[in-house]
C-alpha cells in the first residue's frame, strides 16, 4: 500500500513539493507563465518560431460575439473550442462532426447549437480559467492524427507530452484518451499513458489511474508495440520551445497529423509527475545530468545528448547501446 | 541562490518568538495552561474621617508590584471627590479632593493582588544613612548601651538587627529597653538605633492577608539594608527575619499611609477575601502595561479583544491547511475554504455544522444544477448561488426552531459567499471530472476543516494563541520552513509505490 521514502529516492521520484521548489520556482521565471497560460499567446509565438500548431478557426473574446460561433466553424467538420488559459484540458470541447442537426462529440453525444454557445460564454465568463479571469475562445481546426496510432486510442486523438528540462528532452509519454476519460487525454481522468523511450519513441509501459496496463482498456490493443514515428522532429520541436518560451522546465504537449507531422498543442510550466509512473523510473538522476551540463547547446546536440544518455530498453526493444544516429535511421524507414 | 537569508529570516523569528513568550510567562506570570487556578486577594481599604467643612485632600499610599503579588485591578469609590493618582518616587498614591466637605466622611480603594511567588520585586533604593539622631538625656545612655551591647553578639547588619529586636521583645526585655519604649513607639525607635548604628533601614507599613478579616490596620516592618544593597525584612515584634507569604508590603518609602487636609479623626481600615479564579480571568485583568514587550490584546475594550481571540486562531488554521497539503498531500476545494468553514464550525458545534454544511451544498448543488441548463454568465450565476444559499439558510433556520432544534438557528453563521462557490466549483467539477472527484475534493475539505476545527477549539490552542502572541512568529517562521519542503507528501507515497514494484 506504501512505499517507504527511501525506495521513492532510490528510484529518483520527484515529488509534488521538490518539483515546485526545486525546478519550476528555480527554472521558471514568473514573468514568463503567462507565454504558455495563454494558449492564444502561445500559439502566436510559435508560429513567429516557425512551429506548427493547429489551424486557428478564430477566436471569440466578447459576449456579443459568442452568437458567431455557428457561422465560424460552418465550413469546419471538425473543430475544437478551447478556453485560451485553461488548465488541466479544463473546458475542451471536442466536436467530430456537425450537421444540420447538431454537433457530434468523438462520444456519439449530440449538442445543440445553444449547447455551444453556453459552452463558448462559460468560458469567456472565466469559469475554466486560471483564478477566474474573462477568457477568450479559441477555436481550432481537428488535427487529423496519424492512423497508425488509431488502434491505441478511443475516440480522442493521443498527444505526447516531453518534459524538456533546460533544453533537454529528459522523459515522454504518450497519452491515450479512453471511454473512462470521455475522450480527452487527461491520466487523472483516466487516459493511458504509455511511457515512451526518449531515444527511440518506443513503448516502455502503459499506466492507467496510476497502476500498470500492458493493453488500452477499450480497444483491447496491446501496448507494447506502440512507437511514434518522426521522433526526432517531434523530439526537436520539443526542445526548441525552450529558446522560443525561456522556460527551463516545461511540459510540451504534441500531436501527430497525418499531414503536418508532429505540432505543438500546448505548453504547460507546470508539468505533472505521473510521467514518472508511466516510465517507470524518477526524474531525478536525469535532471541532476542535464543540470551538470554546460548551457548554451544547440537544439540538435541537446535531443541528440538525450537520446544518448536516457536510452531505456522498452519490451520489444534491443538493448540501449546502439548509437541514437543508426536507430534514427531505422525509425524513418519505418515509418 | 543562497539560502542564508532565508534561515536567518527564520530563526529570527523563531528567536523573537520564542523571546517574547517566554517573557510573558515568566515576567508577567502568564500560564501555560487555562485550567491553572490563580490565588487572588480582594484588599478593600476604607479610609475615614471628619471633614471640616473647607476643601479636602486625602492622600493614601497604595500597593505596587512586589515580591510574591502583582496588581491586577483597583477601584474607587468616592462620592463626589475627585481622583487622582500619583505616581511619585516614593510610591504610589490616590489623593482624592473635594472643594468642600463636613462630617464623616467614607472612602474607598480596592485592590486585586494576584498571588505570584516569582513576581520580581521592584527595585528599592536603599535610604541615606542619617547621621543626626539626637536623643535626650538618659535616653542617649541607654540607646548606646543596648547599641553597643548588640553590636558585639552580632557579624553584620541582619544579625545585629535581630540582636536589637531580640532586647525588645519578650522576657529578655530589659530596663534600659523599657525606658526608651516609653519615649517612642518601637517600630520608630528600632529605626532610630538602627540609624544611629550606621544601618539603612525603613519602616513599611505591611498588611497581614488572612481570608475574611475586616477592619484590619497596617503593621509596621523594618526593612534593613546591608552594605550589597539586599534587604530583608524584620518583624520588630519578634525580630523574626523574612517575609511571610501573606504578607502584602502596602506602603514602602517610609511614607505617611494616609493624609488628610481638611479634615480629623482619619483612619484606614482594610478588609480583604481570598479567591481562586481560572488563570485566564486573572490574566484578563492583568493591568496593561505600556512596555513594548508587554503587547497585549488584553488592552483593548473587551469587543475587540473577543475580535482578535478568533483572528489570532486563523493562523493555526492556515497552519493545519499548511500540514495537510504539503506533508500529506490532501486535496481540498478552495485553498483556505476548511479554515472558514471550521471557523463556522466552531460558532455552531461540531455536529450541527457538519449537518448544516452537508445539508446546504447538497440542496445547493441541485439547485445550482438546474441553473447550469439556464445558460447564464458566470456572475449572474454565483449570484443566484449565493441567493438559494442564503434560502436555504433561511428555510433550514425557520424549521429547524419550529422544530424546536435552536442549534439549528446557528446555521447562520456559514459565510455565504464562501459555501456558494463552494457549491459553484463542485458543481462544475461534477460536469468535468465526475462524481468520484468531488467526493475526493469535497472530503478533503471536510477533513481539512474538520481538522483545522479541532485545532482551533481546543481550549489550550486558544489559551496560548490569545496569552502568548510570540506564538504567532513561531507559527510564521514554522509555515515558512514548511514552504521549504522538498520531500514527499504522504499521499504520494502511495501514488508512486508502482513504480518502486518492479
Amino acid at each position: 500500500m506504501w512505499a517507504s521514502p527511501g525506495r521513492l529516492k532510490a528510484k529518483g521520484i520527484i515529488g509534488m513539493n521538490r518539483r515546485n521548489i526545486r525546478y519550476i520556482g528555480r527554472y521558471n521565471d514568473r514573468r514568463l507563465y503567462p507565454l504558455v497560460d495563454d494558449k492564444l499567446k502561445t500559439k502566436l509565438l510559435a508560429t513567429q518560431h516557425g512551429i506548427t500548431t493547429p489551424a486557428l478557426i478564430g477566436t471569440i473574446a466578447t459576449q456579443f460575439d459568442v452568437k458567431r460561433i455557428g457561422a465560424m466553424v460552418e465550413a469546419h467538420p471538425g473543430f475544437v473550442i478551447k478556453p485560451a488559459k485553461g488548465s488541466g484540458g479544463k473546458g475542451i470541447l471536442v466536436i467530430e462532426h456537425h450537421d444540420g442537426e447538431g454537433y457530434v462529440k468523438p462520444s456519439g453525444h449530440r449538442l445543440q447549437h445553444e449547447d455551444l454557445q453556453r459552452h463558448v460564454s462559460n468560458i469567456l465568463s472565466g469559469l475554466y480559467s486560471l483564478g477566474g479571469t474573462p477568457d477568450v475562445a479559441l477555436v481550432e481546426s481537428l488535427i487529423a492524427f496519424d492512423e497508425t496510432l488509431a488502434a491505441y486510442t478511443y475516440e480522442g486523438v493521443p498527444d505526447i507530452r516531453v518534459i524538456v528540462f533546460q533544453g533537454y528532452p529528459v522523459m515522454a509519454m504518450m497519452r491515450l484518451s479512453t471511454a473512462a476519460s470521455d475522450g480527452k487525454a487527461n491520466l487523472h481522468q483516466g487516459a493511458v499513458g504509455v511511457g515512451l523511450d526518449i531515444a527511440s519513441g518506443h513503448a516502455l509501459r502503459g499506466v492507467q489511474f496510476d497502476r500498470p496496463r500492458s493493453d488500452h482498456p477499450d480497444t483491447g490493443h496491446e501496448l507494447a508495440s506502440l512507437h511514434v514515428p518522426d521522433w526526432e522532429v517531434l523530439l526537436r520541436l520539443a526542445a526548441s520551445c525552450y529558446e522560443m518560451t525561456g522556460l527551463g522546465y516545461l511540459g510540451t504537449d504534441m500531436v501527430l497529423d497525418r499531414h503536418n507531422g508532429p505540432m505543438l498543442l500546448e505548453l504547460n510550466a507546470r508539468p505533472g509527475l505521473a510521467i514518472q509512473m508511466t516510465n517507470g523510473e524518477g526524474l531525478r538522476p536525469r535532471l541532476d545530468l542535464i543540470e551538470r551540463q554546460t548551457p548554451g547547446v544547440g537544439v540538435a546536440e541537446r535531443v541528440a545528448f538525450a537520446r544518448h544518455h536516457f536510452a531505456r530498453a522498452g519490451e520489444l526493444q534491443p538493448g540501449p547501446g546502439d548509437a541514437p544516429r543508426t536507430r534514427l535511421v531505422a525509425h524513418r524507414s519505418d515509418a | 541562490m543562497s539560502r542564508v537569508p532565508f534561515y536567518l529570516l527564520v530563526g529570527t523569528l523563531l528567536l523573537i518568538g520564542i523571546v517574547v513568550t517566554l517573557y510573558r510567562h515568566m515576567a508577567l506570570d502568564v500560564p501555560w495552561s487555562p485550567g491553572e487556578q490563580r490565588h487572588i486577594w480582594e484588599v478593600e481599604a476604607q479610609v475615614n474621617f471628619v471633614a471640616d467643612g473647607d476643601p479636602v485632600k486625602a492622600s493614601l499610599a497604595l500597593p505596587t508590584h512586589q515580591r510574591g503579588f502583582r496588581v491586577l485591578t483597583e477601584n474607587t469609590a468616592s462620592s463626589g471627590y475627585g481622583l487622582s493618582y500619583l505616581d511619585e518616587p516614593t510610591g504610589r498614591r490616590a489623593q482624592w479632593s473635594i472643594r468642600q466637605a463636613a462630617g464623616a466622611q467614607q472612602l474607598y480603594y480596592s485592590v486585586q493582588m494576584l498571588v505570584a511567588p516569582d513576581a520580581a520585586p521592584p527595585p528599592t533604593s536603599r535610604p541615606p544613612a542619617r547621621q543626626d539622631i539626637a536623643w535626650e538625656r538618659p535616653y542617649d545612655t541607654a540607646a548606646q548601651a543596648i547599641i553597643d551591647r548588640a553590636w558585639q553578639r552580632s557579624a553584620d547588619a541582619f544579625t545585629f538587627s535581630r540582636q536589637l529586636v531580640g532586647h525588645f521583645s519578650g522576657d529578655q526585655q530589659e530596663e534600659n529597653a523599657r525606658l526608651l519604649l516609653t519615649q517612642f513607639d518601637r517600630a520608630t525607635l528600632l529605626v532610630r538605633l538602627l540609624d544611629q548604628a550606621g544601618i539603612a533601614t525603613r519602616k513599611v507599613n505591611a498588611l497581614m492577608l488572612e481570608d475574611g478579616r475586616r477592619r484590619q490596620s497596617l503593621s509596621a516592618w523594618l526593612q534593613v539594608f546591608d552594605e550589597n544593597g539586599e534587604w530583608v525584612l524584620i518583624n520588630p515584634e519578634t525580630g523574626e527575619q523574612g517575609r511571610p507569604d501573606n504578607l502584602l508590603l502596602w506602603e514602602a518609602s517610609d511614607q505617611a499611609v494616609l493624609e488628610v487636609q481638611g479634615g480629623s479623626r482619619s483612619q484606614v481600615t482594610f478588609s480583604m477575601i481570598r479567591h481562586n479564579e481560572p488563570a485566564s480571568v486573572a490574566v484578563r485583568n492583568q493591568l496593561a502595561g505600556d512596555t513594548l514587550l508587554n503587547f497585549s490584546i488584553h488592552s483593548l475594550p473587551l469587543e475587540e479583544q473577543s475580535l482578535f481571540k478568533t483572528i489570532l486562531l486563523i493562523p493555526i488554521g492556515a497552519l493545519v491547511v499548511v500540514l495537510l497539503r504539503v506533508l500529506v498531500g490532501l486535496k481540498t476545494s478552495g485553498t483556505f475554504m476548511p479554515v472558514l468553514i471550521a471557523l463556522a464550525f466552531i460558532q455552531t458545534s461540531l455536529f450541527t455544522g457538519l449537518v448544516g454544511f452537508l445539508l446546504i451544498v447538497a440542496v445547493g448543488l441541485v439547485i445550482r444544477s438546474y441553473l447550469s441548463h439556464l445558460n447564464l454568465l458566470l456572475v449572474a450565476r454565483v449570484s443566484a448561488v449565493i441567493i438559494t444559499v442564503i434560502a436555504i439558510i433561511s428555510l433550514f433556520s425557520v424549521v429547524a426552531y419550529r422544530m424546536g432544534l435552536n442549534a439549528g438557528l446557528t446555521i447562520t453563521f456559514f459565510p455565504m459567499i464562501i459555501l456558494s462557490w463552494t457549491i459553484e466549483r463542485m458543481s462544475i467539477l461534477w460536469e468535468e471530472e465526475g462524481p468520484k472527484e468531488v467526493l475526493i475534493q469535497g472530503g478533503g475539505s471536510l477533513l481539512t476543516a474538520v481538522l483545522a476545527y479541532l485545532a482551533m477549539n481546543n481550549p489550550w490552542i486558544r489559551h496560548i494563541t490569545f496569552n502568548f502572541l510570540g506564538v504567532q512568529l513561531i507559527l510564521m517562521a514554522l509555515i515558512l520552513m514548511l514552504g521549504n519542503y522538498t520531500g514527499y507528501r504522504l499521499l504520494e507515497l502511495r501514488r508512486f509505490k508502482p513504480v518502486t514494484e518492479d
